[in-house]
């Protein structure tokens, strides 16, 4: 932005850069550098740090998985084509000879079997977008219990979010192309759906089928937004998303060393290449491998579509599975009739309304959890789950809907395998559907602070040894072994959240301020996620602590000295009450804590 | 609100609303210092030269599989005819073409990443470099001088003091997607018509076997069996399909005293009655009848029909019965609708009624 730069003379101009490239970078690279100025971006580049963890390949198993299906399927473009024309078959799949079919369908026999490894391609095409469902969802299970979508990050959940959306309806307008019994019958479903929009429903399904259904228009309408559309607006948000991650620097898991300031992992050259480029080759070959060895949509056992032949036992794509299973689950009694008109709630609800509300929760998740902690400051360090255990109940709690709406969908295959009614199954999912999701919450929150406690019980003291040692009054004791810096820096380095506290609702004359409403209600969902926060260990604790084990220390002694088993003593009958690990200690920072609604006292 | 005294004595209580969640200035409890990056433990590759030698056979072994992998492709790509199967164990038939291309090119792949991989794991340096990180928002100069340039630019533009301008421009631009979301809104499809409420069934019409298209008796249709039918003359339809899949007709016949509803045995013949088949919910095709309990089940949501009570809905999703169709028997004994169906079959939408 250098608005004020004096223009200078064409001999001046760059006259460093201007000089001929030294011995190093010259060849090809020095001339692409003369007419780009890339060395220097790209050497940044090359040395950016990437941390390593485990769970940061889930999101590149997404990418990779998108690299496979845009591959895959410009294969599959060059033999397919969308087109609902009707024409016989007689290509050399012997039982569909002489059977009536759309070109979409005998395109797509030909594909797998009169075009050589093109059957090979379609199942990897299949096989990928299942894992790009399975790994997007995934990753953003792993970003969510992280913490990793906090400050600076919402953009990139929100965009993350979006790419989710777009990846089951890719998915969806995918498996609809071949014209199949299977998916003939899903976009049957789907024309109801729209059938059921308030008011519009029948315009918006003429619109879009480009008149009754089948018709001849959705094929290569369903094509084109496969192929064209979707693929451009995910590419499109997918380089955003990367582009950001870049800009932010990943995140990294808390650790020694690894500070909000820093980033601690491997240089981009070589090593991230090498095992981020290898990662790619060991996904597309193991989506490749289960391509070679698992049929998947085997289209020519399900015929071409026909409205009338009926289908049981049909299944969606997994990704799809939530959707069928709330359309399932959702009571016929919501439909009205209106002063004449039908209002087909029960249908509108789980199929148009449920998703994207879904998916709209999700995406305004960071916003609502800044609000409720007030925490504006930037994010860098991940958070263990259990260290936000509200958070994490909330994830879970959210999955185990997921779940039941998922597993509902599989209410008559669960009916057939277990001998049992389909009614009486779908019963019980409705009702699982109302009562686990609280408890998921309750239980996961539970946990997380048991194994909160058990962090600051092993912080404060130490790891058990196994062996025992007999006091002089005679009571027995275990050693433990307090723990190296290294590994209590992970259990101590967390803060927990403090519920925030109205300041006041009323002024000095007793009148409600604006906006006390909004304010009593942040300040109750505030305690809801941090009433019960359990703080982590402070050094005058640990001190306290080993205060506490020091009438036994003098027996330590001697092998404190051999250096062998430093520590405390601790366990058996004269443990601890467990209540008294977190009892007040010395605390010089209560004052601090303390809120004063009137301001003039304070400080 | 006070807190409490309990409250307060307990590490670290509520903070302030308006102070939100800040650290530092002693308001959080002491905390432990980092103890810094932990000292860098050695791989046997990097301490002798013999593991280091190892690890580079392997690697080149990985690629070298990879390669023999892709030897094995492209020969079998011609070798082996498309449509060969052979029995593979733990598969059973399975097409021989595409487990051997599909499984070399995997390997080929697997065998890349995987030597990569290990090649990174064993032989490129693994200690960690440390990147620092700087607060995302620009510093204030930045800011401000964005802002500036802004609004210099504003100003140079004379938009502020020429709102005529900027009125007519805002106009414009709002105004010119109309065109391009009217030209696709009105042109994707024809509006529904009576179509969505009509279906080919008229008057007279036989009920014929679908798909083998042939007339039916009356007394063809024995107690308990069910038939899947469509209207005579459906075949020759312009619009095949889509007349398909309104006109579905399921036919059963039960014992008349079964039969709850008057309108319902009223509108069969002789306890054999007429159903639309295509589902109330989303429009999915009835299909599976339970001939002990006369009951329809939808496989797509399992929403459930009960024949005797006139094809109401007894469970699942669905909450419309299926429309009846009236038949009757004409002079040669084969049943004819005796009328079109009186409402729209299918799923609901709004003009049903
Ligand atoms: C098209 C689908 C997606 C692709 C290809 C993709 C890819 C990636 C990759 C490669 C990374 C860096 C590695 C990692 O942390 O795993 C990443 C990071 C991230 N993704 Fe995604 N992702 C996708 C969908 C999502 C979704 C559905 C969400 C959440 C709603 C999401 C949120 C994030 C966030 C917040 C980060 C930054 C994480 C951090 O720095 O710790 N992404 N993504
Ligand atoms: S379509 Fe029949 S139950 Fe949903």
């Amino acid at each position: 932005m250098s608005t004020t730069a004096t223009p200078k003379g064409a001999a001046g101009l760059r006259a460093k850069d201007a000089k001929p490239v030294s011995a190093k970078g010259g060849g090809l690279a020095g001339w692409v550098d003369d007419r780009t100025g890339a060395a220097k971006p790209l050497s940044y580049l090359l040395k950016k740090v990437f941390p390593d963890h485990w769970s940061f390949m889930l999101g590149e198993i997404a990418m990779f998985s998108l690299v496979i299906l845009l591959l895959t399927g410009t294969f599959l473009t060059f033999w397919f084509v969308p087109s609902a024309g009707e024409v016989i078959y007689n290509g050399s799949y012997v039982p569909l000879k002489g059977i009536a079919m759309s070109e979409a369908f005998r395109s797509t026999v030909d594909i797998s079997f009169d075009v050589r490894g093109g059957l090979i391609m379609r199942q990897i095409h299949h096989w990928a977008a299942l894992m790009f469902t399975v790994s997007i969802t995934v990753h953003m299970f792993r970003v969510f219990f992280t913490g990793a979508f906090r400050k600076p990050r919402e953009i990139n959940w929100v965009i993350g979010t979006v790419l989710s959306l777009l990846a089951i309806n890719e998915g969806f307008t995918g498996y609809s192309l071949p014209d199949d019994l299977l998916s003939g019958t899903g976009l049957r479903a789907a024309e109801g759906f729209m059938q059921s929009v308030p008011v519009v429903g029948s315009y918006l399904a003429y619109a879009i089928f480009g008149g009754a259904f089948p018709g001849e228009a959705i094929i290569p309408r369903l094509y084109t937004t496969h192929v064209l559309l979707l693929p451009a607006i995910i590419v499109g948000l997918f380089t955003a998303h990367i582009v950001l991650v870049a800009v932010h620097k990943h995140t990294q898991y808390p650790g020694p060393g690894k500070t909000n300031d820093n980033v601690v992992g491997y240089p981009m050259m070589p090593v991230y290449m090498a095992k981020a480029g290898g990662f790619f080759f060991i996904v597309f070959g193991i989506t490749t491998l289960m391509a070679a060895l698992v049929t998947i949509n085997p289209i020519w056992l399900y015929g071409p579509y026909d409205p009338s032949p009926v289908t049981a036992g049909s299944q969606p794509d997994w990704y799809m599975g939530f959707a069928d299973g709330a359309l399932r689950m959702f009571p016929g009694f919501f439909e009205f009739t209106v002063f004449g008109f039908t209002l087909s709630l029960n249908v509108f609800i789980p199929s148009l309304v449920v998703m994207p509300l879904l998916y709209g929760i999700a995406g305004a998740y960071p916003f609502i959890e800044s609000w409720v902690t007030g925490d504006k400051r930037e994010h860098h360090l991940l958070d263990r789950p259990r260290n936000a255990p509200a958070r994490t109940g909330l994830g879970v709690m959210a999955i185990s809907f997921y779940l039941i709406l998922f597993f509902a969908a599989g209410d008559d295959l669960m009916a057939i395998k277990l001998g049992l009614s389909v009614n009486d199954i779908l019963r019980a999912f409705q009702i699982l559907l109302i009562v686990v999701p609280p408890l998921a919450y309750w239980v996961t929150k539970r946990i997380c602070l048991s194994l909160q406690r058990r962090d600051r019980d092993l912080a404060l003291h130490g790891r058990e040894t196994g062996r025992l040692v007999r006091t002089a009054e005679g009571k027995f004791f275990e050693v433990h072994q307090p723990l190296p810096e290294h590994e209590l820096w992970a259990l101590v380095q967390h803060e927990s959240g403090k519920p925030l506290q109205l300041t006041a609702t009323v002024d000095a004359n007793g009148v409600r301020r604006p906006g006390a409403f909004k304010e009593r209600l942040r300040g109750k969902v505030s305690s809801f996620y941090f009433a019960d926060s359990v703080d982590p260990v402070t050094p005058a604790e640990l001190a306290a602590a080993h205060h506490d084990g020091a009438a036994h220390e003098a027996i330590e002694a001697p092998q404190e000295d051999a250096g062998q088993w430093v520590g405390q003593l601790h366990g058996g009958a004269d443990e601890r009450p467990e209540t008294d690990a977190y009892a007040p200690h010395e605390h010089q920072h209560d004052h601090d804590h303390e809120v004063d609604p009137d301001p003039t006292t304070a400080r | 609100m006070e807190p409490t005294g309990a409250e307060r004595d307990r590490p670290g209580t509520a903070l302030g609303l308006d102070q939100g969640r800040t650290e530092g200035e002693g308001r959080m409890p002491e905390r432990f210092a980092d103890p810094g990056l932990p000292p860098h433990v050695s791989r046997s590759a990097d301490l002798g030269e013999h593991a280091a030698r190892r690890a580079e056979r392997q690697v080149a072994a990985l690629f070298g599989i990879s390669m023999v992998a892709t030897v094995i492709f492209l020969v079998a790509y011609f070798a082996i005819d498309q449509n060969t199967y052979r029995f593979v164990p733990g598969i059973g038939q399975a097409n021989l073409s595409n487990i051997v291309l599909g499984v070399t090119l995997g390997l080929s792949l697997l065998c890349i990443g995987l030597g990569a991989v290990h090649w990174a794991k064993t032989l490129m340096p693994d200690t960690e470099v440390t990147e620092a990180r700087h607060p995302q928002r620009s510093s204030d100069d930045a800011r401000a001088e964005a802002v500036e340039t802004i609004m210099a630019g504003a100003d140079a533009s004379q938009l502020a003091r020429r709102p005529l301008i900027k009125y007519m421009l805002g106009g414009a631009l709002g105004l010119f997607a109309l065109p391009l979301g009217l030209q696709l809104a009105g042109s994707l499809g024809p509006l529904p018509q009576a179509e969505l409420s009509t279906t080919f069934w008229r008057k007279g019409m036989r009920l014929v076997r679908d798909p083998e298209l042939t007339p039916i008796k009356a007394s063809d249709v024995t107690i308990g069996s069910v038939f899947h039918v469509m209207p005579e003359g459906i075949d020759k339809s312009h619009d095949f399909l889509e007349e398909k899949g309104k006109a579905a007709v399921l036919l059963m016949r039960l014992n008349p005293d079964d039969i709850k509803i008057a309108k319902e045995r009223d509108w069969g013949h002789d306890g054999i009655v007429a159903y639309s088949k295509i589902c109330t919910h989303v429009g999915c095709p009835v299909g599976l009848y339970e001939q002990q309990t006369h009951h329809l089940l939808c496989p797509c949501h399992q929403s459930t029909f009960d024949v005797t009570e006139d094809c109401k809905v007894i469970f699942g999703p669905a909450h419309r019965p299926l429309p009846q169709l009236k038949i009757t028997v004409d002079a040669e004994g084969y049943l004819v609708a005796d009328s079109a169906f009186r409402e729209a079959v299918g799923p609901s939408f709004w003009e049903r009624g």
